[in-house]
């Protein structure tokens, strides 16, 4: 009891409410409800901040100059390189490579490993709740390859049939690829089970990360992934920027990506000489800003404390919940034990874009489709749902806010 | 709520409920599908030409209510119209729901009057006017799979 009471009172969430000037904003009148961070997260005026000062007082490019801006903008760069290996507990600063997002952190590893690793007759298992993002990707390289693509089924509660997973990691599998967390539906994987399982088979893992980071405490090393790829704004830094873990080892015998500056040690017409570890992975002038404002994010995130954070969206994530299914009508789609903080839910006789009309103008935003995630939505037999992601500045009032939106949809459909 | 009441007008929510035309038409002349990715609408609009004259027009398919109620008007609308006057309709409905003036009035509107307040909702007017690409595109004879996105 004492240790949920001092939990309440060092989680202060008016406190760091004020810390997100976006969040004083009222839309169409309405104070702003803002319960689409599964799409983005909005940024605290530290990331805001850091991303002035740099364009104020230290812009210049990276790795190129000797002139004292260059130095400043690449201590800066690489010093951000280390608040990201401290993140995810990653054993060197090689092991990081900047992306422009987890999109491109999975095309890298598709197109770089996969291609140069993948054979006729090899499989790619993903999964049936994946984002779009960890689909497209290896669907082109099973085309360009040969190789096949297998799927692990998902069961009612959303959750993964690890069975099924056991029973189709046989030896054509060369690689698996599966999401932290599901974007559509909450469901938190057993990411470090089913590494193992894979590394068994010998097998490489990739994990997409994007929904992971925001909410939970991620370790490369205890996880044991092979890859891991998350995006900046969606754990309350810049769009744009990402970041793909990657082994060492893997990484170095891996080609590169893309060509062009910074990529090289040497280039002649003859033969090109590629760079060291991370360098060989980011072609041209990177996007330095986005950098230092992800490691801006990083340190607010931990400045919190992600067990905190966790502890917080938890709390929002049963009482939304339990709140949602108090309405006639309503039905929660992803009940899986193990769930990040994202709602997905349909109401009886309106249309998830009926309903996000209406919620928008009580200034409650939230999201409405399929969530990239179609074969999921597929596997649901729903055309799309309304998704509620909460995210650490949230508040149980919101939850009532959205409830009351939800109200008052069905005043309006059903009159 | 006056906004919304704008938008979810009475005609929407009772078409929406309850949509006219709603089934498939086997002895179509023309047949063309409408899908909008992003939303999940998908319809498929049945016509049936005599010469130029829409002697019947159906559609089936699911989508929002805006997408459904302005499928379910719209078949309402150009039954036993000429194809040039279900075109001039397509016009006009077009400008409606953009915010254009549509250089009618609300008697000639008809019931597509009741769109017009998809103009204050950017993000809607693709779902209005689905239904009715769909049809512009089976006029044309154009076979492909239509979308507003």
């Amino acid at each position: 009891m004492t240790a949920v009471l001092q939990e309440k009172k060092t989680y202060d969430v008016a406190k760091i409410r004020r810390d997100f000037p976006i969040l004083n904003r009222s839309i169409r009148g309405k104070k702003l409800v803002y319960l689409d961070n599964a799409a983005t997260t909005q940024k605290p005026q530290a990331v805001i901040d850091r991303i002035v000062r740099y364009y104020t007082e230290e812009n210049s490019n990276v790795h190129r100059g000797v002139h004292y801006l260059s130095e400043v903008a690449t201590a800066a760069y690489e010093s951000s390189r280390t608040t990201v290996k401290r993140f995810i507990n990653a054993r060197d600063e090689k092991e990081i490579v900047f992306t422009r997002g987890t999109t491109e952190g999975i095309n890298l590893v598709a197109s770089s490993w996969g291609r140069r690793n993948l054979r006729a007759g090899d499989e790619v298992l993903i999964t049936a709740i994946e984002h779009h993002s960890n689909i497209v990707p290896w669907q082109l390289l099973c085309e360009e390859t040969g190789a096949k693509l297998r799927i692990v089924p998902v069961n009612d509660a959303g959750e993964l049939v690890l069975d099924e997973y056991a029973r189709l990691l046989t030896r054509k599998v060369k690689l698996v690829a599966f999401g932290h967390a599901s974007n559509a539906l909450g469901t938190i994987n057993p990411v470090k089970r089913m590494t193992a399982m894979a590394h068994e088979n010998g097998a490489v893992v990739l994990i997409d990360g994007a929904q992971g980071v925001p909410h939970l405490t991620v370790d490369v090393q205890d996880i044991d992934c092979d890859f891991y790829a998350f995006s900046a704004h969606k754990v309350y830094g810049p769009t744009g920027i990402g970041v793909l873990y990657g082994k060492q080892a893997l990484l170095d015998a891996m080609p590169p990506y893309q060509g062009g500056g910074d990529m090289i040690l040497s280039v002649s017409f003859e033969k090109t000489t590629y760079n060291a570890l991370p360098y060989k992975f980011e072609a041209g002038t990177p996007d330095i800003a986005g950098v230092v404002g992800l490691a801006a994010a990083l340190d607010y995130v931990s400045s919190l404390g992600l067990p905190n954070i966790a502890a917080h969206e938890h709390d929002l994530l049963l009482y939304a919940t339990s709140s949602l299914k108090s309405i006639d009508g309503v039905r929660i789609i992803g009940t899986a034990a193990e769930k990040a903080s994202v709602i997905s839910f349909t109401l009886e006789g309106v249309h998830p874009h009926d309903i996000g009309t209406i919620l928008d103008q009580e200034g409650v935003a939230i999201r409405t489709g399929h969530h990239c995630a179609q074969p999921l939505m597929m596997r649901f037999n729903v055309p799309a749902t309304g998704r509620a992601s909460f995210g650490l500045y949230n508040t149980r009032e919101e939850a009532d806010a959205l409830v009351a939106a939800l109200h008052k949809t069905i005043e309006v459909f059903r009159g | 709520m006056n906004d919304l009441r704008d938008l979810y007008q009475q005609i929407i929510l009772d078409h929406n409920r309850n949509p006219r035309n709603y089934h498939e038409l086997p002895e179509a002349t023309k047949r063309v599908e409408g899908y909008n990715p992003l939303c999940g609408d998908h319809y498929t609009i049945f016509v049936d030409l005599d010469g130029d004259v829409i002697k019947d027009v159906a559609f089936t398919g699911n989508g929002c209510a805006i997408s459904k109620s302005s499928a379910s008007v719209m078949t309402t609308a150009v039954k036993g119209k000429r194809t040039e006057e279900a075109q001039k309709l397509f016009d006009t409905f077009h400008k409606l729901v953009t915010g254009e003036p549509a250089g009618l009035s609300e008697a000639e509107l008809g019931r597509l009057a009741a769109f017009s307040g998809v103009s204050e909702f950017p993000a809607r007017v693709k779902c209005a006017i689905l239904a009715w690409h769909t049809l512009h595109s089976a006029l044309q004879n154009e076979q492909e799979v239509v979308t507003t996105e």
